[in-house]
């Protein structure tokens, strides 16, 4: 365990090193340079030297990156150029709506998929599997944000049950939830079809195990076999893609968000891109990779805890 | 043939239809306004009605289709091109310090949030069609080398391929002559599938504009237009969304069907 532990935070820590310099590298090779880039081209020779010097741009490329690197891992993410504040202000407001979404969506998706795949499975074959089925396929090939538009048409505009997007914030928090429950289902739709389906084929795999065939034998019922050994282990695999998803609603949040004009990560990289705050953008982006990497990290780890295999064969 | 790999090549094959017919002749311009023409509901003259400019909804559907199904395609094109002949080097090399770096690099974007680089990408190097496609590209990259190199390491265990080895075959020309051929029916599956995932990918791009900028007719860009349209002319974003659906539903359907016709052992209904 200790050594699978240890081979995986190497590639943590190798996998954080190339993310940060590909983002890096990528505001790099910006035609021109960052400075004229974020000013346009009617910029002043000496508004662009101002800025050029203030992000330090005069410096040689290698110290400049790890200016930006220790100057993350202490939590200073430089100053925006249009909000003129700190970026790590700018996060912190917004992490308070992305976050919440993203695990909102989390529990939804979960809460829909774990009764349809179990549903699914036990009825292989059957009216329920075949609907279920169905109806995750769609799921698949729905596009989130068009669900969303849906969403709103019926449930803000006709029935008037939620507000068709904003953002109360927490002080109320019923209000707050409230206003998050249209972009947490749409977020979570496709994700729960995926989830279903997973949960099904892994449930399946269990059913035909030698161990179920044995709780049957010892005179377990179908459904008392299915409850007590088969879903237990059909939970592994199915762990895993839940820890994976929660990176894909994170960074899935960017597009919903702008439909529900909800103050969250998503709108500040959107609107750093079109003010093209660089600092902004850079910030950001490398604040989400480094999320997904360290949840994927967790996922592993835990993975292994739960089936010993995995650890012996690496 | 199942039933779901038929509705899945009909679908498919309306949508190539219409993107192919759309290189000819569509019904409309859709270059012009016709303002006085604005948010029509389906009639006998313009069957999917008109948007907000008074454009066609079926001709700009159809030159949609023709913009997904490009940068999709191509999208994939990437990612078999460079992804493929990495799997086959790495099974061929298996265990060689060569093998062990291309599967980290490819565990290394497999990481990344796709969604996230391709924003700052196109974000970078400015929203364009041909941006959207390397975005989507780069990440179809290691989908296809690391099944490549799973399929492939098995086949370099058979007899065949020792028989080629003692005939003095390169591990190059193995590769290409033996190994490919046998697992071409995979990729096609596996390309379906990607292909899908790129017709999403592509409407998410151009929905929150970073994908085919105007004139070019995307179905990501007609949502967008329609979102503020929604309460008074719901068929404007009615349309290209179930443009979308039923395209990636057929390509679903197909990728399916065509795993289970390739591969009677593995039963549609355990996945």
């Amino acid at each position: 365990m200790i050594r699978y532990t240890f081979a995986r935070l190497t590639s943590l820590i190798i996998s954080l090193i190339v993310a940060s310099l590909v983002i890096f590298s990528v505001i790099e090779v910006i035609p021109g340079d960052p400075a004229s880039f974020m000013l346009g081209i009617n910029a002043r020779e000496d508004t662009l030297a101002a800025l050029r010097s203030e992000m330090g741009l005069d410096q040689p490329l290698a110290l400049r990156y790890f200016d930006w690197v220790i100057g993350m891992l202490q939590g200073d993410f430089g100053n925006s150029w249009t909000y003129k504040t700190p970026v790590s202000e700018l996060i912190a407001d917004r992490i308070w709506v992305s976050l919440p979404l993203a695990i909102y969506a989390l529990i939804l998706s979960t809460l829909i998929a774990f009764p349809a795949g179990i549903l699914a499975a036990s009825r292989r074959g059957g009216v329920s599997d075949v609907t279920i089925m169905g109806a995750t396929q769609m799921g698949v090939a729905i596009p989130n944000f068009w669900f969303a538009m849906i969403m709103v048409l019926i449930f803000a505009i006709n029935l008037r049950w939620f507000s068709a997007g904003g953002f109360p914030g927490w002080s109320d928090p019923i209000q707050g939830l409230k206003s998050l429950t249209l972009p947490a289902i749409s977020l979570a739709l496709p994700q729960a079809a995926i989830l279903a389906r997973i949960m099904r084929s892994s449930l399946l795999d269990m059913l035909s195990e030698d161990f179920i065939r044995t709780a049957r034998a010892k005179g377990l019922t179908r459904r008392q076999a299915l409850w007590r050994h088969a879903v237990r282990n059909a939970l592994i695999p199915v762990i895993t893609i839940i820890g994976l998803q929660f990176s894909f609603l994170l960074a899935g949040g960017i597009i919903i968000e702008q439909i529900f004009f909800l103050p969250g990560l998503g709108r500040l990289i959107f609107q750093a891109i079109s003010a093209r705050d660089l600092i902004v953008v850079e910030s950001v982006v490398m604040l989400l990779v480094f999320t997904v990497i360290i949840v994927n990290f967790a996922v592993d780890i835990t993975y292994a805890i739960v089936d010993p295999r995995l650890r012996r064969k690496s | 043939m199942s039933r779901g790999l038929i509705i899945g090549a009909f679908l498919t094959l309306i949508f190539a239809l219409l993107a192919c017919v759309s290189l000819l002749w569509i019904p409309y311009d859709i270059e012009t306004f016709q303002i006085p023409n604005k948010l029509k509901t389906p009639n006998w003259d313009n069957w999917l009605g008109t948007d907000h400019f008074g454009r066609d909804i079926l001709s700009m559907v159809m030159m949609g289709a023709r913009t997904s199904i490009a940068v999709a395609l191509l999208a994939v094109g990437i990612g078999m091109v460079i992804g493929v002949p990495l799997g086959l080097f790495s099974a061929a090399r298996r265990g060689s310090f060569l093998d062990e770096f291309i599967m980290r690099g490819n565990d290394l974007i497999f990481a990344f949030p796709s969604l996230v680089i391709a924003i700052l990408i196109t974000a970078v190097f400015g929203p364009s069609a041909v941006n959207a496609i390397v975005a989507i590209g780069i990440f179809n990259i290691p989908v296809f080398a690391r099944l490549t190199r799973a399929a492939a390491l098995p086949l370099w265990e058979r007899d065949f391929v020792l028989s080629a080895r003692v005939c003095g075959k390169s591990e190059t020309r193995i590769s290409v002559e033996h190994i490919f051929p046998n697992i071409m029916n995979l990729m096609i599956v596996q390309g379906t599938i990607q292909f899908s995932l790129g017709i999403l990918a592509e409407a998410s791009l151009s929905y929150i504009g970073l994908g085919a900028q105007p004139p070019t007719a995307s179905w990501g860009r007609m949502l967008a237009d329609a979102q503020t349209l929604v309460s008074i002319a719901p068929h404007v974003a009615l349309v290209p969304g179930f443009a979308i659906l039923l395209m990636v539903l057929g390509l679903n359907l197909m990728g399916d069907g065509l795993r289970d016709l390739f591969d009677p052992r593995i039963k549609n209904d355990r996945t």
